[in-house]
């Protein structure tokens, strides 16, 4: 017996608007709509919508919205709808319940709870429009030995760095997860921005080599795509421990997205499931990551900063204090709300922790040691706009990961349905038909508006501080204060609370 | 060139025969240095001692012949090239191999060949002598690993052998199934090794090690592959 599941949303047409040109009906991969030859009339399968918006937007007059369906078991406040047909959709299937993008539960969200400081009187702001404002970072070791060579000039023995016109880079997203488009379109933005994209552990499409020099590329522990060549164009070389959707578990492309292209980027058959083990299997240990560090380092002669990506998890500052004693240039660390191609739901809705306090509780950390200068640190999983950058940074982050933010910009609505493999903008998915509806050179262009923005505003919030430089903002906990926080959260993140003065 | 690696640091060792023009090198009184021709192509490389962990690693056209046991993570993601080593390797040997063969005389440790993986022309092999300790071939998605098994009493290979495999083949030596076989991975029995590639490489193992193949490939042993290219398939329910 398969019990009916209602769908959560409902497609409402407006039947006076309505010129049954069937766009809507071409535009969905989800079949929602469709022509009724009798009634000569739109009809739709509301059952089937994921609610991506695309016949909301393309439909030239108008006609349709989608609403939330007031469809509704009887109200309860412990086991409302979702949970009710969760329990449902497991009992018709017996299967593990898989979903996509970032954690939607409303759990707190720190940035919101912490308010950003300005200058009056006794320090004047400073005007971004007029002034310099020094927006460039570097991330890598900033531990030098002071060597001279024979006839008393400085040595270089600075660790190679990422030099960043702006501190934001686009997180990992697998080609393979994303299609070529969105790929190119990161790739191409990161090139005018200066900035760099992430491939991901999906390896590198061939096309894509060209980009090297604002490329990472990530090791994770599938191994795809990796060899030497694929080192050798990246800036920089990210080990995937962990990702702050799915903390814990690997990774798992499906079959069905392994398409030619794809496969010969993962060098794995068509067709055949990509499968990243929760593990590496060779890593047990800080010592072991040490060995898989310093390989990659050999293999690429020293000349590329290696960066090792962690999930927000509880332990997170010890993690973090091994990893900066690996030989790593760079800590990224993923929060809890990070998106994702596809993760079962309930380790993306419970398993991790926010990253703010992860980033607060790691910066800490790593000054108490003596070690902070050894590594970089940069954060990702849910940076939604250029505040919470400002107040990552003043939390003691160098740089920030942006990946559901780029993907909006590419024209997401966030339906979270990526995991089916039919994202109706051209994004998550292979399907060709599907893919081509993602222009890069209309998606590259809304990129680098989105950064670009936000890098005037973060000039603005600096600027008002009385800061002309991010390197002189990172760390600066004096310009957070928190509000609606108790006091062991306002310890955790190290600020005080609205109001306290110094 | 001729290196005597005897007290020296892993780094300098590693920047000499990276730098060197000369396409052969010999390694004498190596002792645990790590990292040996990592991400090295076109050179024939002698080691004499125990190298340290990840020799070879990404290792990308290098012949590399060690006389003497290697460690952990030999050949880690390597690309092409061969690994030949006369005595025994560690855990994690040919991990995520994506090309080239590592020949082994002597026994593998735990997790050998784990998540090989095989594209059209690229096609990595692991032929091993005696036996495999545990997890070998887990998560395999292609390539082809051999278990001659010498010396081993039972099936030479140690439990857990191929959880996870969606693509490859791995061949057995001997008349014991594997225990613990997970349920997606189908062993047919065979009379004697296939002719094709399973024999050459065994031949070409052989050929390696001074040994006699018809030995080898005149007895039975079980071929292992997948049941499926997609084993959690029907694990999961799009919420
Ligand atoms: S796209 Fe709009 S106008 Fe066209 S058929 Fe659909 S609802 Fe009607
Ligand atoms: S990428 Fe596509 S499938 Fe995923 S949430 Fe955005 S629109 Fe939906």
């Amino acid at each position: 017996m398969e019990l009916f599941v209602h769908g959560d949303y409902e497609v409402v047409r407006n039947p006076d608007l309505c010129i049954a040109c069937r766009v809507c009906e071409r535009q969905c991969a989800n079949e929602v709509h469709w022509y009724d030859e009798t009634a000569g009339k739109m009809k739709a399968y509301s059952d089937k919508c994921v609610n991506c918006h695309r016949c909301v937007c393309l439909c030239p007059t108008h006609a349709l919205k989608i609403v939330k369906t007031d469809d509704t078991y009887k109200i309860n406040a412990n086991w409302n709808n979702a949970t009710i047909n969760e329990v449902y959709k497991q009992a018709n299937s017996g299967g593990v319940l898989l979903s996509s993008m970032g954690n939607p539960k409303p759990y707190p969200v720190f940035w919101d709870k912490m308010l950003v400081n300005a200058s009056q009187v006794t320090n004047p702001p400073i005007d971004p429009l007029r002034e310099p404002m020094e927006t460039k970072v570097w991330l890598g070791k900033r531990t030098v030995k002071i060597e001279r060579d024979e006839k008393g000039r400085l040595k270089n023995t600075l660790a190679p760095q990422l030099e960043l016109s702006v501190p934001v880079m686009f997180s990992a997203m697998s080609y393979g997860s994303i299609s070529y488009n969105a790929h190119e379109s990161l790739a191409r933005a990161a090139e005018e921005l200066g900035i760099y994209y992430n491939t991901g552990e999906g390896g590198l499409h061939k096309d894509f080599y060209k980009y090297g020099k604002n490329t990472i590329v990530q090791v994770a522990s599938g191994r795809f795509g990796g060899f030497k060549g694929y080192l050798e164009t990246a800036a920089a070389i990210e080990i995937k421990m962990g990702q702050g959707a799915k903390p814990g578990i690997g990774g798992h492309l499906p079959g069905a997205k392994i398409n030619e292209d794809v496969s010969q980027t993962r060098m794995i058959p068509r067709g055949v499931d990509a499968i990243s083990p929760a593990p590496h299997h060779d890593i047990y240990s800080i010592e072991d990551l040490r060995q898989l560090v310093y390989s990659l380092k050999e293999a690429t002669e020293y000349k590329k900063p290696v960066i090792v990506k962690i999930a927000a998890v509880h332990n997170a500052a010890a993690i973090a204090s091994g990893i900066a004693r690996s030989g790593a240039d760079i800590i990224a660390i993923d929060g809890f709300r990070g998106g994702t191609g596809a993760a079962p739901t309930r380790i993306r809705d419970n398993v991790g922790i926010p990253i703010e306090l992860a980033l607060a509780s790691v910066d800490a950390r790593l000054r108490e040691e003596g070690i902070r200068d050894d590594v970089s640190i940069v954060v990702g999983g849910s940076i939604r706009s250029s505040a919470d950058v400002v107040k990552a940074i003043a939390l003691g982050a160098d740089a920030c990961y942006i990946g559901t933010a780029a993907l909006l910009a590419l024209g997401c609505p966030l339906c979270r349905s990526c995991h089916e493999g039919k994202c109706n903008w051209g994004i998550a998915t292979q399907r060709p038909d599907l893919v081509k509806r993602l222009n890069p050179d209309i998606g590259y262009k809304r990129l680098v508006n989105l950064v670009t923005a936000w890098n005037h505003e973060i000039q603005e919030m600096m600027g008002g501080m009385g800061i002309n430089s991010v390197e002189a903002l990172r760390g600066n906990r004096l310009m957070l204060r928190g509000i609606g926080l108790t006091d062991t959260e306002l310890s955790v993140l190290g600020i005080r609370y609205a109001g306290q003065s110094l | 060139m001729r290196i005597d690696a005897r007290g020296m640091h892993f780094s300098a060792l590693n920047e000499i025969v990276r730098s060197s023009a000369d396409a052969e090198i010999e390694i004498d009184n190596c002792i645990g240095q790590r990292y040996i021709a990592c991400g090295l192509s076109g050179k024939k490389i002698t080691v004499n001692g125990t190298p340290g962990n990840a020799l070879g690693a990404y290792l990308d056209g290098c012949d590399v012949t060690v006389r003497g046991d290697v460690q952990e993570a030999t050949g880690d993601t390597m690309n092409a090239g061969c690994i030949c080593v006369f005595g025994s390797a560690g855990d994690a040997t040919g991990y995520a191999m994506r090309g080239g063969r590592i020949f082994v005389e002597g026994n593998v440790g735990y997790r050998c060949g784990i998540h090989m993986k095989a594209y059209k022309e690229n096609k990595p092999a692991i032929v091993i002598g005696g036996k495999a300790g545990s997890f070998l071939g887990e998560y395999q998605a292609g390539g082809i690993i051999v278990v001659l098994g010498d010396g081993a009493e039972g099936s030479p290979v140690g439990n857990f052998c191929g959880t996870g495999m969606h693509g490859g083949e791995m061949y057995i030596r001997g008349d014991a199934l594997p225990k613990t076989l997970p349920p997606q991975v189908k062993a047919e029995r065979l009379e004697r090794f296939p002719e094709g590639e399973a024999a050459q490489l065994v031949r070409q193992w052989c050929d390696a090690f001074g040994k006699e193949s018809e030995r080898y490939l005149s007895s039975p042993c079980f071929r292992l592959t997948p049941d499926s290219a997609n084993p959690y398939k029907q694990m999961y329910t799009p919420n």
